[in-house]
């Protein structure tokens, strides 16, 4: 057996042993810096948030100040945390203002790109697209004038449509203060919202018709399937995948809606907190309170809730697969 | 039920308007379009006009002839630190984005042209981090890089009482605290290593074995040239992001000198409402900000959305 062993090592020339050598491991050398820097600034870290968020810390205090309070946190948060609460809902109601009309003009959008303007769908979509790109912080400052009250873009012409006469009085006469009156704010960051993300969903959807063959339409075609009747028995069913997806995202992103109100509102949300999300909640609470033990379980209460939300929207998609 | 059999004429009329453009289609995608379009359009007519023209009612509409005035109340504003400014956010996003190329198509690669032990193990956990929402690692992610100032704030003052030209050691503060560990993301190990998979034979790698390449050499010299178009992609997805990143910056860049576009935003925007300062100068540190990727947009603009949205498009 020994020497069987030393007469295979023999076999190799030493030349050779090096390359059998580095080609084993190596793989393990290029795959290691994504999991040696996940470990240390993700995993660790993370498993420490969540002791974190089972104490009160202000880390000012450094750690010997940390004092363990079990699940204190959480059940303030649930119970007695009216901060809280209202930032959730506030997420939800500015995910749903600005979600809910970026999906429903996106998946026809699409199908007009895909089906009547095939020739320019890439200036198109460059055009619906350039939104999302561009800094946030620094369209906030734009949208901020155009929804100013006194001198905004938005009330000129608001106030232009009112002079119509007809269908004037369906457009308010007086200045609408955007962004100074909890009422307004929410549809104000959901328009924000709704223009940033509404080229994205369009190209998903656009993406998902692409793959859809020509010959299913021109067999729908032949047995007499109107474009209203392709749209629904052919285009529609074979999105829903990617519609699943996107409105995934949605959801995820509603959820940990920060920058649009963030920049636009300011950091308390505005006038009443009406724009305070709770992910904004969660910032002040760790670098404004420094209360770091309630951000931690913030933020994984959030996380639950996300995890909750996708479950269910996976089972409606799911669920309504017979039709 | 009956079948009807259309014409032979209204297949082919069918056929045909499905390539051809609807012109009420047409015009209601075109206004559409316009309208997204206007907002980054007010940007640069604001940001060529004074202070007072801003501000009047009904707001300016077309370009004035303030850019210059603008641009100089700008760098007054910042005290002549715009381009400081600028640099920073440059040399953050591009340090960012070429170590990301690097290491994400290094993984790629070893994920692609390799068998290894718990491989597919290990790329099942690499898909899972991708689901963690980023609110989760907001706290986290800031505790660590505190902790690791303090760890290294004795060397440092250190290694400053001699050299004081040295490179601060501190995490918080410093461009690195962003680039250092977003570095290898799962996104760009999984785009880099789908691409080799689909465009690369793996006898091409045995052929480099064959002539003597190490494992390295065979990924630098064969690889890498060959991945060119999806480190394209990659690099302008990465670029876009940590050019246009946000919360961390503002929690971490509080010094003057680590100051990036996004908190000089922090400092001199607030929609509108601060009245102190120039807003011709706000415009134009605005509109400078959006620019260059706008320029980058519209140069690549069929690759960069093909990137930003090939997670949803590729499964």
């Amino acid at each position: 057996m020994a020497i069987s062993r030393t007469k295979q090592v023999n076999v190799v020339p030493p030349e050779y042993r090096y390359a059998n050598w580095q080609r084993k491991y190596a793989p393990y050398f290029f795959i290691a810096p994504f999991f040696i820097l996940y470990v240390v600034f993700s995993f660790f870290p993370n498993i420490f948030s969540f002791y974190l968020s089972l104490t009160r810390w202000n880390p000012l205090d450094g750690l010997g100040g940390i004092k363990f309070v079990g699940l204190d946190n959480y059940r303030y948060l649930i119970q007695d945390d009216t901060f809280f609460q209202r930032s959730l809902v506030n997420s939800a109601i500015m995910g749903i203002l600005g979600g809910v009309p970026q999906h429903l003009v996106a998946l026809p959008l699409a199908y007009l790109f895909n089906n009547s303007l095939k020739r320019i769908k890439g200036f198109l979509s460059a055009l619906y697209f350039a939104p999302f790109i561009t800094s946030i912080a620094a369209i906030s400052v734009v949208f901020g004038l155009l929804f100013s009250e006194r001198n905004g873009l938005f009330n000129w012409a608001l106030l232009q449509l009112h002079q119509i006469p007809l269908i004037g009085g369906l457009f308010p006469g007086e200045p609408i203060n955007w962004l100074g009156r909890s009422f307004w704010i929410q549809p104000s960051v959901a328009l924000v919202i709704f223009w940033r993300y509404l080229g994205w969903n369009t190209i998903l959807y656009l993406a998902a018709m692409q793959a859809i063959p020509d010959e299913l339409f021109e067999a729908a075609a032949i047995d007499g399937a109107n474009r209203w009747q392709q749209f629904r028995f052919i285009t529609l069913p074979l999105v829903r995948p990617m519609a699943f997806y996107a409105v995934t995202l949605t959801i995820i992103g509603s959820m940990q809606l920060f920058l649009e109100p963030f920049t636009l509102v300011g950091q308390d949300g505005g006038a009443g907190n009406a724009g305070r999300t709770t992910m904004m909640y969660l910032f002040k609470t760790a670098f404004t309170d420094l209360d770091f033990g309630l951000a931690a379980a913030i933020s994984w209460v959030l996380f639950a809730i996300i995890i909750v939300m996708t479950i269910i929207n996976n089972r409606i998609f799911r669920g309504g697969k017979a039709d | 039920m009956s079948i009807t059999v259309p014409s032979r004429k209204r297949i082919k009329t069918q056929q045909t308007s499905r390539v051809s453009t609807n012109y009420t289609a047409l015009i209601i995608v075109l206004i559409g379009g316009l309208l997204m379009v206007l907002p980054l359009f007010m940007m640069f007519v604001f940001a060529s006009h004074p202070k007072d023209n801003i501000f009047r009612f009904p707001p300016p509409m077309w370009f004035g002839d303030s850019l210059l005035q603008n641009y100089q109340a700008l760098i007054q504003e910042t005290e002549g630190r715009f381009w400081r400014i600028f640099w920073n956010s440059t040399y953050l996003s591009v340090v960012t984005t070429v170590t990301q190329l690097f290491f994400c198509s290094l993984a790629g690669y070893g994920f692609a042209m390799y068998e290894f032990k718990h491989k597919d193990r290990l790329f099942g956990i690499l898909l899972a981090t991708m689901a963690i929402p980023g609110a989760l690692n907001l706290i986290p992610l800031y505790l660590v890089l505190s902790l690791l100032s303090q760890l290294f704030a004795p060397l440092d003052a250190a290694i400053r009482s001699v050299l004081p030209w040295f490179p601060s050691l501190l995490w918080i503060g410093s461009p690195k605290a962003l680039w250092f560990p977003g570095m290898a993301s799962a996104f760009g190990i999984f785009q880099m290593r789908q691409y080799i998979l689909s465009a690369i034979p793996k006898e091409l790698v045995e052929a480099a074995r064959i002539d003597g390449c190490t494992e390295f050499q065979t990924y630098w010299k064969i690889i890498l040239p060959l991945t060119r178009p999806a480190l394209g992609t990659l690099g302008l997805v990465t670029f876009i992001g940590i050019w246009n990143e946000y919360i961390l910056s503002i929690i971490i860049f509080r010094t003057p000198e680590s100051q990036t576009l996004q908190t000089l935003l922090r400092l001199i925007g607030g929609g509108g409402t601060n009245t102190n300062v120039d807003f011709g100068a706000v415009m134009m540190g605005v509109a400078l900000t959006v620019l260059p990727l706008l320029i980058l947009f519209i140069l690549t603009s069929r690759q960069m959305i093909a990137g930003l949205t090939s997670g949803g498009v590729k499964t």
